[in-house]
């Protein structure tokens, strides 16, 4: 990864970290009402592991954005469903539906936009201030 | 030269302190959500008083260049966190939002010092 220079490193990077979360949340809840013939292959919610990356030089410390370590899955459980009449049904009539709290997805997803706008308004307020700065003593 | 840059020296000094700031806000906003991460700060008051104090080198000879000495590596501090949360992440948000403002007006002002000290030096070169 490049040197993490100046604030736009720092709200750029941190705000893809946090659209790589937004993407995640999407197909969670695009699988929520999923359902699989087995246990095995039913669809478990996925998350994002978010880890500090720090700046390299000393001059810089305490400069650090977000970036994504990788995509875990939830360990919670499918939920086994008796649904006979289903296609993919097992012998003894159950589907195994998507590991996805949809309560969780959605409040996660307000967390996520809340973060993305916090970042925005950093960078948009410190522009400002570099334009300012670049025209002083005008 | 010197007389000017020395003039000018105290705003620009809290500018840049407060540029850096800025970033270390910028930073712990950006890892609002990273699990364990640590939200830092500088104490502002404590590093002007140490630029200020250094101040230029004394040079003994008339052949010795004037250095002015900053200090470079600012002091990096942990914030304590009011309420600590489950997964080590000291950032809280009204509190880091509310220290960027302020930091943010703090460093419009010493912006606005400082341009008044430029216009104002214009004004004399000039002789208005």
């Amino acid at each position: 990864m490049a040197e993490i220079r100046n604030v736009f490193d720092i709200a750029g990077r941190s705000m893809a970290a946090q659209l790589v979360r937004l993407n995640t949340i999407a197909s969670n809840l695009a699988n929520a009402g999923n359902v699989a013939a087995s246990e095995e292959t039913a669809y478990r919610a996925m998350k994002p592991v978010f880890v500090t990356q720090y700046a390299d030089t000393v001059k810089e410390s305490g400069i650090s954005t977000t970036s994504i370590e990788g995509i875990t899955t939830t360990d919670r459980k499918p939920e086994r469903v008796y649904m006979p009449n289903h296609p993919i049904a097992d012998e003894s009539g159950f589907v195994y539906q998507a590991a996805v709290n949809m309560e969780e997805e959605f409040i996660e997803m307000t967390e996520t936009n809340r973060q993305y706008q916090n970042n925005v308004e950093v960078v948009t307020t410190l522009r400002a201030l570099m334009m300012r700065t670049i025209n002083m003593g005008k | 030269m010197k007389g000017i840059s020395e003039y000018l020296d105290l705003h620009s000094t809290a500018l840049s302190l407060r540029s850096k700031r800025n970033k270390v806000l910028a930073s712990n906003i950006a890892n609002a959500a990273t699990p364990h991460f640590k939200a830092r700060d500088i104490d502002f008051d404590a590093e002007m008083q140490k630029a200020q104090r250094e101040g230029p080198l004394r040079t003994t000879s008339n052949k010795h260049f004037p250095v002015l000495a900053k200090s470079n590596g600012k002091e990096m501090l942990y914030r304590q966190p009011l309420t600590a949360s489950r997964d080590g992440n000291t950032v809280e948000m009204n509190v880091e939002q509310m220290e960027f403002s302020e930091n943010v007006m703090r460093y419009q002002t010493s912006l606005t010092f400082l341009n008044n000290r430029i216009t104002g030096l214009l004004s004399a070169i000039r002789g208005e």
